[in-house]
């Protein structure tokens, strides 16, 4: 018997939506000791059908039609109080923002104990053990602690370890490794993995990552618009996917090995020679706590290149970035750009320099002024820097065409373009600048997959194009290799490892970069197209 | 736009403050023709209780005519609120943005400046600007400006500090802009609807200021306000309870109905913010 079962379940949206059906006929079925990976992008679904299992829909979904069973137990049949008792007890979630999943104020060890009390249980020494259980190094030290004292693994591990208390049938994992660091993700995959197979536990874990798919997956249901469209043993979904939706989904997953040829480099563009940056705070009453962000980082940029910085978070590479372009103002270092120091350069004397340097930033959805027409803000730049209004307008809409985006777009607010749209915005409006070095901040780390393959070819495309010489940022070292001619290894603000990205790869160094290679999900994995 | 109003709308309550506002306001634009002639002049008999002799809201000891009082008082609580409003915004919003903007030793100094403002109990420091400078209209507004644009500064401040690390703003500074057109472009149109709540919610404690200072005689001898009409109530209350109670009712409906309509600005300028009703 199947531990879930999920028939023909439809979840509607509320009217004047995109579609009627967050989910529509949705069929699938976890059994014991097995992880069943729902894999889609952004908006497909995916998470409503987890938290319609759960009963946790917002008011505005109601269930209007299907059947779900746990253990045999009709869930929808069940009143909120029954719903109540399953939750946490038969099943249990594990949640993708570790950081804002527990509660600041209560110790880590109350808040297990709490899980289990709930449910009428007398915790006694279960909190430690489960502690234990999840790997957490000095149980007796994590449980007394609050919360912020914890790293985001840790905190994602007494997660895991409260959703565990209880020993549920069913586990329910939503995206609980997209907030992470690739070598933290790792461990946590791992202990779920592992934890699956002691126990015995079903889970259902969701994701947008084929890697980790290839990773812990049993068994993939491919979710696109609120259908499933393809479901199966993971093997064969991965090597021989059926539908194209699939296919598509496969094809755009970053293959780890350069699509384009190596760049021809020409003259050193730029020199970056000890540049440090210390972030200080507090002061006055308490102590000074000074947070190191970037140390002595020394690298060169010749034209026509890619470099790609990579590194986890708080490893300091977007706050080198921004010390380039003076967003952050390092307080030691030779920033030297065509021969000119850059870093003792006052507002004023940048300027001219604005205009050969620009940056593509992360986040679509905060690197675009909401209240401010598209073409007027890809022609602002250009019209600071005493282009004609005109003439800055007719490039705008030039530069609209080049980034695949319709010339009416030219009229339109930021907030009617999806993500991957408002990406080609911001890359038009660095462009307008016809800058000569491009710094991408983590350009396609909020972008779904297929998106982000869009948006890297895109990127390749105009590098070509126009000679671009590229500082790229990113965590992604699938991304890395295969967009950028160089690497450049950081590991809490300071540069461990740099060199040809295959050479990087292939034979790495630093016992840090080895590390994170060996953290990419998926590897034993070869994409089949 | 349309939008907008859709959303406020939603909110009834604010639907009807913008219904009595809209009324004080035509009020306040008719009153010469409603009640020509001065509304100091004698009208008919003193202390004419409410509807005796044509008088609807009867007369007052010198036998002026309340009615009118509360029409042309209506011109100067709004006119008052209004300019008063808009003399601490530009106070405010030019502290505040050059305090979260610029931020480190700036933000110090101006914040503190502001704190120094906030110490003294407003009131005391209204009564004491207009006790020095003479109660006239000017002094009033002034006084009142004054003591009001602390807030302003914090709110700005603290919209500016978090819009200021945005990406949008950082995209604005990578292509060059200068500082002002940065501030006045990038960061205050989207700083703009905490703004407008507050101004709406500024416009109504203005008009109580003003009230209480012409209630205390420290308003303008020249024009007629409804705190001028209450304190001169304030002896008689028992022998003529409708010279203070009308002007009252006239305060406590336009305050009211300010409050209503800045609740309901706040839920249509911020849809995710409002409660679900």
């Amino acid at each position: 018997m199947s531990l879930l079962r999920i028939e023909g379940l439809t979840v509607a949206l509320p009217p004047g939506a995109d579609r009627p059906h967050a989910v529509e006929d949705i069929s699938l079925h976890v059994d014991p000791g097995e992880i069943l990976c729902v894999v889609g992008e952004s908006g497909s679904g995916k998470s409503i059908t987890a938290n319609a299992v759960m009963g946790l829909l917002p008011k505005g979904l109601p269930v209007r039609a299907g059947a779900m069973e746990l253990l045999g137990q009709d869930l929808c049949a069940l009143g909120p109080e029954d719903m109540r008792r399953l939750r946490g007890d038969r099943m249990a979630m594990i949640f993708q923002e570790p950081m804002t999943a527990l509660n600041p104020l209560m110790r880590v060890g109350d808040q297990i104990a709490e899980a289990m009390r709930v449910h009428g249980r007398q915790p006694g020494g279960r909190v430690m053990e489960l502690l234990e259980a999840v790997r957490l190094p000095d149980p007796a030290a994590i449980a007394h602690s609050h919360p912020f004292r914890l790293s985001g693994g840790q905190r994602q591990r007494v997660l895991i370890a409260m959703a565990l208390a209880l020993e549920p049938a069913l586990l329910i994992a939503d995206e609980p490794t997209t907030a992470l660091d690739v070598t933290t993700q790792m461990s946590i995959l791992r202990l779920i993995r592992d934890i699956q197979q002691r126990r015995g536990t079903g889970v259902l874990f969701i994701t947008h990552d084929f890697g980790v798919v290839a990773e812990i997956a049993d068994r993939v249901a491919v979710m696109r618009h609120g259908r499933i469209v393809e479901q199966g043993v993971a093997a064969d979904v991965l090597n021989r996917p059926q539908h194209a939706y699939t296919r598509a989904l496969i094809a755009a997953v970053p293959r780890g090995a350069r699509t384009q040829a190596v760049a021809q480099t020409g003259a050193e563009m730029l020199r970056v020679t000890g540049l440090r940056k210390t972030y200080t705070r507090g002061g006055w009453f308490g102590g000074r706590v000074s947070v190191p962000a970037v140390q002595d980082a020394n690298f060169t940029l010749a034209r026509g290149e890619t470099l790609g910085v990579v590194g986890e978070s708080g490893s300091g590479k977007s706050t080198l970035a921004r010390c380039i372009v003076k967003l952050v103002v390092p307080e030691a270092g030779e920033i030297r750009f065509d021969g000119a120091d850059l870093r003792p350069l006052s507002r004023a004397a940048w300027k001219p320099y604005r205009s050969r340097v620009q940056m593509i930033f992360q986040d679509p959805y905060a690197s675009l002024n909401p209240r401010r027409l598209v073409g007027d803000a890809i022609a602002e730049g250009p019209i600071t820097h005493g282009v004609p209004r005109a003439e800055a307008m007719e490039r705008a809409r030039e530069l609209l065409a080049l980034v695949q985006l319709e010339p009416s777009a030219m009229d339109r607010y930021p907030h009617e373009f999806s993500g991957g749209q408002r990406q080609r915005i911001g890359i038009a409006r660095a462009l307008a600048m016809r800058p000569e070095l491009l710094i991408a901040d983590e350009p396609v780390s909020a972008l779904d997959v297929s998106v982000q393959a869009q948006v890297l070819a895109l990127l390749a495309d105009i590098k070509a194009r126009f000679g671009l010489t590229m500082l790229f940022i990113t965590h992604d070292l699938r991304v890395a290799a295969q967009i950028c001619d160089r690497v450049a290894v950081m590991q809490r603000g300071v540069i461990v490892e740099t060199g040809p990205t295959a050479q990087v790869f292939a034979q790495p160094a630093h016992a840090y970069t080895r590390a994170l290679l060996d953290s990419i999900p998926g590897q034993g994995w070869t994409p089949p197209v | 736009m349309r939008d907008f109003w859709r959303r406020y709308r939603r909110n009834k309550g604010a639907v009807v403050g913008l219904v009595v506002l809209v009324v004080v306001i035509i009020m306040a634009a008719t009153a010469p023709w409603l009640f020509p002639g001065s509304p100091w002049d004698m009208a008919s008999a003193p202390f004419l209780p409410p509807g005796e002799m044509d008088m609807l809201l009867g007369t007052d000891s010198l036998g002026r005519d309340v009615a009118a009082g509360i029409a042309h008082g209506a011109r100067v609580s709004l006119l008052v609120g209004a300019i008063s409003t808009v003399v601490a915004l530009s106070i405010g919003v030019t502290l505040g943005a050059i305090a979260g903007y610029l931020g480190g030793w700036v933000d110090d100094v101006v914040m503190r400046f502001t704190e120094f403002f906030q110490t003294i109990p407003s009131f005391v420091l209204a009564i004491l600007l207009v006790a020095i400078f003479t109660p006239t209209i000017r002094s009033v507004v002034g006084a009142i400006a004054v003591v009001s644009w602390p807030p302003v500064a914090r709110v700005v401040r603290a919209e500016f500090l978090s819009l200021r690390g945005r990406e949008f703003v950082q995209a604005a500074e990578v292509l060059g802009k200068s500082r002002l057109s940065i501030v006045l472009g990038d960061i205050l149109p989207n700083a703009l609807s905490p703004i407008i709540v507050l101004a709406s919610l500024m416009v109504a404690s203005a008009i109580l200021l003003e009230s209480a200072l012409s209630f205390l005689g420290l308003g303008d001898p020249n024009l007629m306000t409804w705190g001028f009409l209450i304190g001169s109530g304030r002896s008689v209350i028992r022998l003529a309870w409708w010279m203070s109670v009308f002007p009252g009712v006239a305060i406590f409906l336009t305050v009211l109905s300010l409050n209503l309509v800045g609740e309901g600005l706040s839920d249509a300028l911020n849809p995710r913010l409002a409660r679900t009703r």
